[in-house]
């Protein structure tokens, strides 16, 4: 198995900006680690020097406690599934998965076994004569997944493998690359843009954004716990409610986006100061409904309602900002109807306005615990 | 009962409509597909067609000096011209052009593409070298090698005479002057099949290669594998169209060789211009160009037979 060290990587082409900056990055054996970022934040330019398909401009890239700066890529011994899949179009789906043990001269009853073993896993017994251009997007991907499956390599590299799949596919190559991963035990790492994605694959996640990394974590606490602004907003769906806030002076009334005032017990933000003008976010599943409640009850004005059924989606207009609540149940809401919301100060989180760093996390999340069973 | 046949009934008439509607939208698209053609339907017309079947015509006759037909002969020049013994050489030497041109041509071409495709510092320097000759007129390249092989003056002897062999008569010698025109032809073509399998080469996703890379692929095994299966059809139109030029030659015989000596390098189509404007038989001529059609026809359907399946389209 796979350990992946990067330390203080940069990268820049043709001496521009840099594109990366400062990678310092430790990777587990057996890890299923996912980058994530918008686009353009250097995700696949992270991956392809890993890969050893672009030049490392400076820092040094550890596998296995070997520097591997100057390795081409085909001693770093890995794989790697690209985002168009490059499959061979004229080569057969059983070909095209044993192109690179042919390349590597692997015997031939080996190649068999091989090949025999990852169709089975995938689902491709069917499909082996056919030509990429006779599969579905789906059939292609576990094509590209099966290539890298029969190289054995212990570490394994994907780009947006799921980009081009529609919803329902998506959510099932999801489980079927997870449970991939933990059968060989492979070190995955595993770049997307889409943060469910991101949330539901990933044993640690980092955050990237223009080159930088802004957060490296388990999933549940870069929902709980985001260092900055950038990562409270990029990571959940919907996203984090942000709002301008500062304090009265006797440092116990909070004013939100001059609108709301929340009345707030000083032992709750202790570490917070009162003094300066603050970011304050919250998750929309802690916007109760606030009809049968008494305390820290705001009427808002409903500007858009969404039904997903188990669930509805309730925007409020909250000063200059959107802020958008998720309530569990079906809820019939006008547009432009005052409801009463619930916003208790436990669940706030502060954050600094020059440099968005977290100051304080939401109280409740710390407190509330992760169901184990 | 009388309200569904109303029903019916009216049911019909817009049917009919329908029909009418259609029928008037398939004559206007009609109309306005002819009016895009035309241009080139004139100009095929004008310079294919017409000559086409003019020659075909006067492939039948016997003519006057000025090409005027005399004497309705059948298909007697068709059977004379197999008989001729110009014509069949020049039909000979024009196998043996395509055989010497042709392959070389793509594998020279081919091999310099490759090369010229490796991600390298000036590598632009080579490729506009490599493709130069495309833009190099027929004439212009012909007296370039007339002055190489010049007998006495031309570079080529000098370099002989400095290894200190004996000079040769490059454009003089029945043995070498079908080769010397080769070696023109096939300096004139590079340039465009050249900048053809660039074009190929280029559009072969780079991602491929890297995929190969990681695999632990060696280059020949690149090579092999991707390069070359993947730039089939473009070898394929460059082969198609080499065979074509090479069939229609014309240019380059005429200012280095005019045919001699004798008539080692008198390809067909220089064979049909003696024929037709020095010895003014425009009848056998003619019957001359359209063996040389059907051959290409022939050839080309052939090719299109035998690639279709070695090649991979997308
Ligand atoms: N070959 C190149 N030359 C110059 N700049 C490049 C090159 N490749 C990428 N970049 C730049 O590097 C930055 C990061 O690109 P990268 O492809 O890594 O983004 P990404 O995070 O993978 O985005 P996406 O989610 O859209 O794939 C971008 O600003 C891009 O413009
Ligand atoms: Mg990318």
């Amino acid at each position: 198995m796979s350990q992946v060290e990067l330390i203080d990587i940069t990268k820049s082409y043709d001496k521009q900006k840099d594109v990366l900056n400062g990678i310092n990055l430790s990777i587990e054996e057996g890890e299923f680690f996912v980058l994530v970022g918008p686009s353009g934040s250097g995700k696949s330019t992270l991956l392809r020097m890993i890969a050893g398909l672009e030049e490392i401009s400076g820092g040094f890239l550890k596998i296995n406690d070997q520097t591997v700066n100057h390795l081409p890529p085909k001693e770093r011994n890995l794989s790697m599934v690209f985002q168009n899949y490059a499959l061979y179009p004229h080569l057969t789906v059983e070909q095209n998965i044993l192109f690179g043990l042919k390349a590597r001269k692997v015997e031939k009853r080996e190649q068999q076994i091989r090949l025999m073993e990852a169709a089975e896993m995938l689902g491709l017994t069917e499909l082996l004569k056919r030509k990429p251009r006779e599969l579905s997007g789906g059939q292609r991907q576990r094509v590209a997944l099966g290539r890298s499956v029969v190289s054995h390599a212990p570490l394994c590299l994907m780009d947006e493998p799921l980009s081009n799949l529609d919803a329902k596919l998506r959510a099932n190559m999801r489980v079927q690359i997870r449970r991939l991963q933990k059968q060989l035990g492979l070190t995955m790492i595993y770049v997307t843009h889409d943060q469910v994605e991101a949330m539901t694959m990933g044993d640690r996640i980092m955050v990237l954004n223009e080159g930088k990394i802004q957060q490296v974590g388990k999933p549940i606490t870069l929902y709980n716990e985001p260092e900055n602004l950038f990562v409270a907003s990029f990571i959940g769906s919907p996203k984090m409610n942000l709002g301008n806030a500062a304090f009265f002076a006797d440092g116990n009334h909070l004013i939100i986006e001059n609108q709301l005032h929340i009345s707030i017990d000083p032992d709750v933000i202790m570490g917070v100061p009162k003094d300066r003008n603050l970011k304050v976010g919250i998750r929309a599943e802690h916007l109760f409904p606030g009809e049968s409640k008494k305390d820290h009850i705001h009427h808002l004005e409903a500007v858009n309602v969404e039904q997903l059924g188990n669930e509805t989606l309730i925007a409020f207009e909250v000063g200059s900002e959107l802020w958008t609540a998720k309530w569990p149940g079906q809820w019939t809401i006008e547009f432009g109807q005052k409801v009463p919301v619930q916003i208790l100060p436990q669940y706030l989180l502060f954050f600094d306005v020059e440099t968005g760093q977290l100051i304080q996390s939401a109280d409740i999340g710390k407190l509330r615990e992760v169901v184990t069973i | 009962m009388r309200m569904a046949n109303s029903a019916l009934e009216a049911n019909e008439t817009f049917m009919y409509q329908v029909e009418r509607v259609k029928k008037k939208n398939r004559k206007l698209s009609f109309i306005k597909g002819m009016l895009f053609l035309l241009p080139s339907l004139i100009l095929f017309s004008v310079f294919l067609f017409y000559p086409m079947l003019k020659t075909i015509y006067l492939s039948f006759f016997l003519t006057d000096a000025k090409g005027a037909t005399t004497v309705f002969v059948g298909w007697d020049n068709y059977k004379e011209i197999f008989t001729d013994s110009v014509f069949l050489k020049g039909m000979k030497n024009t196998f043996l052009f395509v055989f010497y041109t042709v392959p070389l041509t793509v594998i020279i071409s081919l091999f310099l593409t490759v090369i010229a495709n490796e991600k390298l510092k000036g590598i632009g320097v080579f490729r506009t070298i490599f493709s130069s000759t495309m833009g190099v007129s027929v004439a212009a390249a012909s007296v370039f090698w007339l002055y190489l092989f010049n007998p006495t003056m031309g570079l080529l002897n000098k370099f002989l005479e400095l290894l200190g062999a004996e000079s040769i008569g490059w454009l003089t010698d029945p043995d070498w002057a079908l080769f010397a025109v080769s070696v023109t032809t096939i300096w004139m073509n590079i340039g465009f099949t050249f900048l053809i399998l660039l074009g190929g080469l280029q559009s072969i996703d780079s991602s491929l290669y890297e995929s190969a890379d990681i695999e632990g692929s060696s280059y020949f095994y690149k090579l092999r594998r991707i390069t070359i299966p993947m730039l089939s059809p473009t070898l394929f139109f460059v082969i198609t169209v080499s065979i074509i030029n090479a069939f229609q030659t014309f240019g380059q015989i005429d200012i280095l060789t005019q045919g001699g000596p004798a008539n080692e390098t008198n390809l067909i189509v220089y064979s049909i211009y003696r024929e037709a404007f020095v010895n003014y038989q425009f009848g056998s001529a003619s019957a001359q160009a359209i063996v040389l059609f059907i051959f290409i026809l022939l050839m080309t359907a052939l090719q299109f037979k035998l690639g279709e399946r070695r090649v991979h389209y997308q």
